[in-house]
């Protein structure tokens, strides 16, 4: 077990609140932003959190992240509401798995 | 199918004889490995789809609420309150196996703090003390959700990876090691056939 730290990437707004609980904040006005930020920190934090905008923007260079366990990319709905990004995510996953939707199949 | 370039001859058919038995083997291995996997899958998916909803849920509400605070307070005194954090939160980062696939595992490391806000009371309102205690409540199950997250991601490749090792396997090694082993036995049959017929017509002639 290796100690890991937590990090969140967004736009001011959405991550201040997160900055108060102990989990540093890292703000990125633009999806580029946020890609270049990522990169520097990827190897000192473990768990980090993006919201969706970014993360959309940016999901070709999140793919890299997807083969060893760490760092932990997390995206988050920002202060604009759930965009339904996280569950695209998910539905993707589990087509190239199974080949079927078991979850939303209605 | 093509079958595989090598000279009819009783040891090549031995060695095949051995490959095929092998890649069958192997074959039914992965076969089964890949149900299991799948099965898991399954399991963590839902998981998954549970803590996501219950995320996006109280973050979505924890943000609304914490914008309400922010706009009743002036911006600069909003970014000082929050700008000294008085504790880091901290997380033991481990790995776990999940059919052979190393997947994160992590835990968050409770630290009580001393006074549990990085403010002082009068500095903002009380909107932002709810949406601070909120997020700070909603860490673990947003670790939660990255490590579900993160594991469905790498078993779906895994996955994928194992069908299309399955498929190779069925597909493309085993009918070519069967073609194979039955040219070879139709050749080996045949030179059996040549050879009897040559003795034959020596025996004749004599």
């Amino acid at each position: 077990m290796n100690e890991g730290r937590l990090a969140i990437v967004g736009d001011g707004d959405s991550i201040t609140v997160f900055k108060a609980a102990g989990v540093a904040t890292f703000p990125a006005e633009s999806a580029e932003k946020a890609q270049t930020v990522l990169r520097r920190i990827a190897k000192d934090y473990q768990v980090i959190f993006l919201t969706e905008e970014y993360a959309r923007a940016i999901a070709d260079f999140l793919k890299r992240f997807d083969e060893q366990p760490y760092p932990v990319i997390l995206s988050i709905p920002s202060k604009n509401g759930s965009s339904g990004y996280g569950i695209e995510q998910m539905k993707s996953a589990m087509e190239r798995a199974l080949g079927v939707d078991i979850l939303f199949n209605d | 199918m093509a079958r595989l370039n090598v000279n009819p001859t009783r040891m090549e058919l031995k060695k095949l004889k051995a490959r095929l038995a092998t890649a069958v083997r192997g074959h039914k291995l992965l076969k089964d490995k890949s149900d299991e996997m799948v099965r898991r899958f399954s399991l963590i998916i839902k998981e998954n789809k549970r803590l996501r909803d219950e995320v996006e849920k109280e973050l979505s509400e924890t943000l609304r609420r914490f914008s309400v605070a922010r706009s009743v307070t002036p911006a600069y005194r909003a970014e000082t309150a929050f700008s000294m954090p008085t504790v880091a939160v901290k997380a033991e980062c481990g790995t776990s196996s999940v059919m052979g696939v190393d997947v994160p595992d992590i835990r968050l490391v409770n630290e009580k703090r001393a006074d549990g806000l990085p403010y002082a009371y009068s500095e903002i309102t009380s909107e932002a003390d709810f949406s601070v205690a909120q997020a700070s409540a909603l860490l673990p199950k947003m670790v939660a959700l990255a490590q579900t997250e993160k594991t469905v991601r790498m078993l779906a490749a895994e996955i994928e990876r194992n069908k299309r090792r399955v498929n190779a396997l069925e597909y493309v090694m085993i009918p070519q090691l069967e073609e194979t082993i039955k040219y070879i036995k139709s050749k080996l049959d045949e030179n059996e056939r040549a050879a009897v017929i040559r003795l034959m017509k020596v025996k004749n002639k004599a």
